[in-house]
C-alpha cells in the first residue's frame, strides 16, 4: 500500500514538476513575459469596456470599518526629509505640485483641506490578497488638479514619495488623468476621523477606489504631471512595477 | 447516425462452447475536432490557472469570509512556526482545528532542500519559486484561455445541439440514477453502443463542471477584481463580500481538481487507450459483440452518435482512418 502511495505520489509529483520547471524556464526567458503580459492591456480595456470610468467602488458603513487596518509596505520611512518633518509633526510639510502644470504649487495639508474635500469608506484590496475597509477623508485629486491647472498634453500623474524601497530608490506610482479625475480618487490626510498615521503613510497618501494597494501612494512628497513616465525610476511607472507587477491594478 | 458494424469472423470452429457473441468491432467518430481541441486546451489553461493560482494564494494563505481579512477570523490559514528545537513547523487550520502538514503545508521544502515557510509547496505552484508578480501574468493569460475556450465550447455545443442532445439528462437518465449510482460505486461500466452515451452521472458532473464550476469561478474571480466591483457590488456582496468571493474561488478551483480525479480515474477504468484515442483522434472503437451487463439497465440502446455534427464520419475499417 505504502509502495503504490509513494508511487503515485512520485507520478504526481513528477508530472507536476515537469510543467512547473517548463513554466518556470518560459518565466525566465526573454519571451515568455511579453507573451504573459499581452493580457495586461487586453484586461485594462475590457476591464474599461465593462466597468465604465465613471463607474463608482462601494462605499460601506462605519459598521463595516476593519477593527484593525493592516499597515502594509513601509511603516516608518527612514529618509532625513521625513525624519525632519516627523520630528515636528508635519508642521512644515508642503506637497509640491509640478510638472505640465500652469501654476506649480507648494500646497500644505491645510491648503488642501480648502479645496473640495470627501470622506469615504472604502475597501483597500491587497495584491497579496487581504482586504480591509477604513474611512479615507481627503481632497480630491482632481480639485488639486483644477487649483494648479493641467496641460493638456499631460497624461500621467505621478506620485513620488519620501520612503526609500531600497537604497536611493524612492517609492513611487502614477496613474493617467481619467484615473487621477476619478471622484473616488483622494489625496488622503486622515484614517476613521484621525490625522493619518504614520505607518498608513503620514501625512499625505493617495487612495484610489477602484485598484489594488500597491497604486495608493503613502508619504507623498511631489506629485508630477507627465506625458511619460518611460524616464522616471525602471521606467514602468512604479516601484513595484519596475519589479514585475502590472501597471494597470484593476485586477 | 451511420455506425458500420463489420464483424471479425470467430473461425475456431472447435472451440468448447458456450461460445460468446461474436465479437464486432466498429469505430465510432466520437468527438469532432472543435471538441476535442477545446478539450485539450482547457487541460493545458485549468493546469496552469491551477498552479498560478495557488502561487498568488500563497502571497496571503488565510481564507475569510465578509469583505474584510480580520485577523484570528480565518476559515483556514496555512502557517508557520518554530518549535522549541528551533525547527520550522507548518500548521494548516481549519476554523479552529489545527494540523500539523510540515513538509506540505505552511512549510516545505525550498529548491535548496532546506525547509521555507510557503502555503502551498513549490511542486504545486507556478512559477515554483515565490513570485507573486509571475504568477499573476501566468493566471491572468490563462484566465482569457480559459474564458474565451470555454464560450466557444458553450457556443458551439449549442450550436451542434451537442449540449441539448448529449448533456442534457432524458426522463429516462433520471429514472436510471439510483442505478447508475450504484453502477458506478460498483465500477461497473457499459460496453459497446451503450458506452457511447453518456450516463446520468457524466451528464450531470459535466453539466455542473461547466455551467456551475465553470461559471463560478469566472465570477468569483472578477468579484476579486476591484475595478469590476465597481459595476458587481451587489453580486460581491450576495456572496458575502470580497474574501468570500476569493473563498469561494478557492474552493472551486479544488472542486475541479476533484473532478479531474474523478475524470482520468474513470478513464482509467473504462479502457484507458480507447478513451484517449477518442479524445485525440475522434474514434472510439465499440465492441458490439458482448454487450456488458452494466449497459442493460437503459431502456433501448441509443446508438447515437455522441456528435452529430459528423453523423455520417463513422468508420468502417479495423484501424481509425487518418485524418
Amino acid at each position: 500500500m505504502s509502495d503504490r502511495r509513494s508511487f503515485l505520489r512520485m507520478i504526481i509529483m513528477g508530472t507536476a514538476g515537469i510543467v512547473i520547471a517548463g513554466c518556470d524556464r518560459i518565466s525566465q526567458s526573454s519571451w515568455g513575459p511579453k507573451v504573459l503580459d499581452s493580457a495586461e492591456g487586453l484586461n485594462r480595456r475590457v476591464q474599461a469596456l465593462l466597468s465604465p470610468s465613471s463607474s463608482m467602488a462601494k462605499e460601506y458603513t462605519e459598521a463595516d470599518i476593519s477593527p484593525v487596518f493592516h499597515a502594509n509596505g513601509t511603516t516608518m520611512p527612514t529618509t532625513p526629509a521625513y525624519q525632519t518633518l516627523m520630528a515636528n509633526q508635519f508642521r512644515d510639510y508642503k506637497l509640491r505640485v509640478d510638472g505640465m502644470v500652469d501654476r506649480p504649487a507648494m500646497l500644505t495639508i491645510d491648503d488642501l483641506k480648502k479645496l473640495d474635500t470627501r470622506t469615504q469608506i472604502t475597501r483597500h484590496d491587497c495584491v497579496e490578497g487581504w482586504s480591509a475597509i477604513g474611512k479615507w477623508q481627503g481632497t480630491l485629486l482632481s480639485a488639486v488638479l483644477d487649483h494648479v491647472g493641467v496641460d493638456p498634453q499631460a497624461r500621467f500623474v505621478v506620485f513620488h514619495c519620501f520612503d526609500d524601497m531600497d537604497v536611493d530608490t524612492p517609492y513611487y506610482e502614477s496613474v493617467d488623468i481619467g484615473e487621477a479625475r476619478h471622484p473616488q480618487t483622494l489625496l488622503a490626510f486622515a484614517l476613521n476621523d484621525q490625522p493619518l498615521p504614520i505607518p498608513y503613510g503620514a501625512p499625505l497618501r493617495l487612495r484610489l477606489g477602484r485598484q489594488l494597494g500597491y497604486k495608493q501612494a503613502k508619504y507623498l512628497s511631489r506629485i508630477e504631471l507627465v506625458r511619460s513616465f518611460d524616464a522616471i525610476g525602471g521606467g514602468k511607472g512604479g516601484y513595484w512595477e519596475d519589479q514585475g507587477y502590472e501597471w494597470y491594478a484593476g485586477i | 447516425m451511420v455506425v458500420n458494424t463489420e464483424s471479425v469472423a470467430v473461425t475456431d470452429i472447435d472451440a468448447p462452447a458456450p461460445e460468446p457473441p461474436a465479437p464486432s468491432r466498429q469505430w465510432v467518430y466520437r468527438h469532432s475536432l472543435p471538441i476535442r481541441i477545446m478539450h485539450w486546451i482547457n487541460v493545458i489553461a485549468l493546469t496552469l490557472m491551477f498552479f498560478s493560482g495557488l502561487q498568488i494564494f500563497n502571497a496571503h494563505p488565510n481564507l475569510y469570509w465578509g469583505n474584510r481579512s480580520d485577523e484570528g477570523k480565518q476559515l483556514l490559514s496555512l502557517a508557520a512556526h518554530r518549535d522549541s528545537a528551533g525547527n520550522l513547523v507548518g500548521t494548516t487550520r481549519i476554523g479552529h482545528h489545527p494540523f500539523n502538514t510540515t513538509g506540505v503545508l505552511g512549510v516545505s521544502k525550498g529548491s535548496d532542500g532546506t525547509p521555507i515557510v510557503r502555503g502551498f509547496p513549490s511542486w504545486l505552484t507556478v512559477p515554483g519559486p515565490g513570485w507573486l508578480a509571475m504568477g499573476r501574468r501566468w493566471h491572468f493569460f490563462f484566465a482569457w484561455v480559459f474564458v474565451l475556450n470555454g464560450l466557444c465550447y458553450v457556443g458551439y455545443s449549442l450550436a451542434r445541439r451537442h449540449l441539448q442532445r448529449d448533456l442534457w439528462p432524458t426522463g429516462a437518465d433520471w429514472r436510471g440514477i439510483g442505478r447508475s449510482i450504484i453502477d458506478h460505486l460498483r465500477f461497473k461500466h457499459p460496453r459497446g453502443a451503450e458506452a457511447l452515451r453518456y450516463n446520468i452521472l457524466q451528464r450531470l458532473a459535466y453539466l455542473t463542471v461547466i455551467f456551475v464550476f465553470g461559471v463560478g469561478i469566472v465570477l468569483m474571480g472578477l468579484a476579486m477584481s476591484p475595478r469590476m466591483d465597481a459595476v458587481l457590488s451587489p453580486l460581491v456582496e450576495a456572496v458575502g463580500g470580497r474574501q468570500s468571493a476569493r473563498t469561494i474561488h478557492f474552493i472551486i478551483a479544488w472542486a475541479f481538481v476533484a473532478f479531474v480525479l474523478i475524470h482520468v480515474f474513470e478513464v482509467l477504468i473504462s479502457g484507458v487507450f480507447n478513451q484517449l484515442r477518442g479524445m485525440i483522434t475522434g474514434y472510439y472503437r465499440v465492441d458490439t459483440g458482448g454487450i456488458d451487463t452494466a449497459g442493460a439497465h437503459t431502456e433501448g440502446v441509443d446508438t447515437g452518435s455522441i456528435d452529430e455534427s459528423t453523423p455520417a464520419r463513422a468508420a468502417t475499417a479495423e484501424e481509425p482512418p487518418h485524418e
